[in-house]
């Protein structure tokens, strides 16, 4: 019965990737898409930092250097961070709560798939007559202004991937309040799954302004509409507060799950349950509240008056509240506890004092009269990159480490992982540390040279350094995955050897089905209570029955191929091209004609009999 | 719940019981129906009777249609019943998400 067991050919793995349904491999799917994407983002980094390593560069030119940063932005954003923790949440959150899958399985699928095509889409704009060059927030009073297919491929490419990840949220939401396993109750959930929980009810909020915000775009840019342009009576503030509204909960959607990440790296390796776990559910739910009510931070200086930038100060600077309510729990974790110096305790001890520098410059640029000072300096690069960088990117290098076994079977190499870690978190402070003071010397963001002798080209020239040490740390993580998949020694369920949530007490990797009992949880750390009272694994909650699977499904991809065909007849369209109404009809079939056949033809899945799992058991056989 | 079928095959359902608990539930019904209509024809006339200026008309009218909404919630889509916990807290956040978004667009960006 077990797949894993027999040999596959390459067209078979693809193909079985390629309909999968199982939240488990649709993880390595985001793990895989948001590593490739990461890697192009990374990539344009470097060629930014490359171009403003010394004055008066002409490595790019002022132009594909907006796109540059343009691209960099968005693809790190949407592209590489967003799915990077919905590969964790795929692969993690189910096992945390005991579940065999997510609640829809095929929506799952769909997500990733719409959200793959959307990036692709995105992408393909290099080799399609140029990228978006309106920064990756696209400012209305640039984006309209902006020649060629640019700012559409931004517009279409994003509303397709935002899809993806709305149905994403809602997918995690009902996973979480439905299919928790019995005992399994709200104030029990690890701390990975709540704060996947918040984040999904932040997607499920934030992302409906963003896809009105890019319909109106759309409008504007493709259909002849003026919502955003002042000179026929639109407003350009409005992209603003619609794309904000979005905006500011996005990076909580980013950093709450790296929170998750470590408030369970800290209790592993410090062997002592989470210091505070109910204040940390509390500041996490208080963080996504307020992740709503702050928005109008990024625009102090576009005029919003005195009243309201006082508001938006005070309500951002109560952020740091939670934000430090969680500092402390995280320290005082550690406080007395057994100390194990792993790559992911590392990652995770770097993480405090990093993203703290970040949080203590947001609240310098929360309080608005200063703002004014910091605006458009490099002081703001700084601050962002320290908060998403030293906060969501040591998570997900530390996740990456901490879950490698438990995604693939096998341990990423220690030493290699420490001098990843090395490696980037030098060049990680050398890039950005600097970027504070360039900033309050008065280097303005955004520009694509400066001239020699303003003060700025021997801290630029430190930052480029930074960023190729950065750079080398990633060469040597993907070195030390491909290693590790060559070796391919396979480990048992708690490699770690301190697993304290259910994850760690099924195989390495799971059998598809997950549980082949679904577990009884007696607590917070339900899998460490056992191991405590002696015991080998969970008590089952149900006896050994036959287990409903969802079949695998080649619709996802194929509804998300249609709408991936159907945006660039809708792209076209403007420069009356006659091809391009027939294909975004023909992309459009395909996708209502997916979803229709969907509909129509019932799919029951199947069952896995008791007797094969019971099999298994009899011969001592791992699934 | 009360909402639950009569035929469930679970012998322990009790008929009579389920009985009175759906009298009961569509007795609200038709009270909350009928007091929507209701609700209605006064939105209806306060738009065609005269003399009524629009500072008046377009918030009275706003306020009707959410307390039927909320009749609307309540009573028909069953969320007074128990285990509803989880749709009103997000349809409550949801509400004050758009409330705070439309708070600040009257506010600050239009007026």
């Amino acid at each position: 019965m077990s797949t894993y067991a027999q040999k596959k050919g390459f067209g078979a793995t693809l193909w079985d990737f390629l309909t999968t349904v199982d939240h488990k491999k649709i993880a390595i799917l985001y793990l895989i898409a948001g590593g490739f994407f990461f890697l192009v983002g990374g990539l344009e980094a470097v060629f930014i930092r490359i171009q403003l390593a010394v004055p008066n560069n002409d490595f790019v030119s002022a132009g594909l250097f907006n796109e540059i940063i343009t691209m960099h932005g968005t693809t790190m954003i949407f592209l590489a961070a967003m799915p990077l923790v919905f590969a964790f949440m795929n692969a993690v959150m189910p096992l945390q709560i005991g579940a065999r899958d997510v609640a829809f399985p095929f929506v799952n699928a769909l997500g990733f798939w719409l959200f793959f095509f959307g990036g692709i889409f995105l992408n393909l704009s290099w080799f399609l007559g140029g990228a978006p060059d309106a920064g990756w927030t696209s400012y209305a009073s640039l984006a309209l202004h902006s020649k060629g297919h640019g700012v559409d491929f931004y517009i279409l490419g994003l509303q397709i991937s935002g899809i993806g990840t709305l149905i994403g949220g809602i997918n995690f939401l009902v996973t979480i309040i439905n299919m928790r396993a019995p005992g399994m109750t709200y104030m029990r959930m690890p701390l990975f799954t709540w704060t996947t929980f918040v984040t999904s009810a932040l997607i499920l909020f934030a992302f409906p302004p963003l896809t009105v915000g890019l319909v109106l775009m759309m409008f504007d840019r493709l259909f002849g509409a003026n919502f955003f342009d002042p000179t026929l009576g639109g407003n350009t503030v409005i992209w603003e507060h619609l794309f904000w509204i979005f905006g500011h909960p996005e990076v909580y959607i980013l950093i709450l799950p790296a929170f998750g990440i470590f408030s369970e790296i800290f209790p592993i390796f410090s062997r002592k349950r989470l210091f505070g776990y109910s204040s940390m559910v509390f500041a996490t739910v208080l963080i996504g509240f307020l992740g709503f009510m702050v928005w109008a931070h990024h625009m102090f200086t576009t005029g919003l008056g005195p009243v309201a930038n006082a508001i938006f100060a005070v309500a951002t600077m109560a952020i740091g509240v939670p934000t430090g309510i969680k500092i402390f729990n995280w320290l005082l974790t550690m406080w007395g506890g057994s100390v194990k110096f792993t790559t992911p305790m590392h990652w995770a001890m770097a993480f405090i004092p990093s993203f703290l520098a970040g949080g203590v410059t947001g609240v310098m640029l929360a309080s608005a009269a200063a703002d004014y000072q910091y605006h458009d300096t490099y002081f703001v690069v700084a601050h962002f990159h320290y908060v998403i960088v030293g906060g969501v990117v040591f998570a997900v290098f530390a996740g990456t480490h901490l879950y490698w076994p438990k995604m693939f079977g096998t341990m990423l190499n220690e030493v290699l992982g420490k001098i990843t870690f090395w490696l980037f978190f030098i060049g990680f402070h050398l890039t950005f540390f600097i970027q504070h003071f360039l900033g309050l010397w008065g280097m303005p963001r955004r520009v694509f040279t400066y001239l020699p002798g303003q003060g700025f080209d021997a801290a630029n020239m430190v930052s480029s350094i930074g960023a190729a040490f950065m750079g080398l740390g990633v060469i040597v993580m993907l070195y030390n995955i491909i290693i590790t998949s060559v070796k391919n020694v396979k480990v048992g369920n708690d490699p770690w050897g301190d697993g304290r949530t259910l994850e760690w007490a099924i195989p390495s990797p799971p059998p598809f089905y997950n549980f082949k009992q679904l577990p009884l949880v007696r607590g917070l750390d339900a899998y460490w209570l056992e191991k405590m009272d002696g015991k080998k694994g969970m008590t089952p909650a149900e006896p050994l029955g036959d287990i409903h699977m969802p079949n695998s499904s080649f619709l996802p991809f194929m509804m998300a191929m249609g709408l991936f065909i159907a945006a660039f007849g809708a792209m076209y369209h403007v420069n009356d091209k006659a091809w391009a109404l027939p294909v975004m009809i023909i992309g459009l079939l395909v996708t209502f004609g997916s979803m229709f056949l969907r509909s129509v033809k019932d799919d029951h899945g199947f069952h896995i009999h008791k007797e094969d799992l019971m099999d298994e058991e009899d011969k001592g056989v791992k699934a | 719940m009360a909402n639950q079928q009569l035929n469930s095959g679970n012998p322990r359902v009790d008929i009579e019981y389920r009985r009175k608990k759906n009298a009961e539930e569509m007795r609200y019904q038709l009270v909350s129906f009928a007091l929507m209509i209701f609700l209605t024809l006064i939105a209806f006339s306060a738009v065609y009777i005269k003399g009524f200026t629009a500072w008046f008309t377009v918030p009275f009218i706003i306020l009707l249609a959410v307390v039927q909404v909320i009749f609307q919630l309540y009573y028909f889509m069953h969320m007074s019943h128990k285990g509803h916990e989880a749709p009103s807290l997000f349809l409550y956040s949801g509400v004050l998400v758009g409330a705070v978004t439309i708070l600040a667009f009257t506010t600050i960006i239009w007026w």
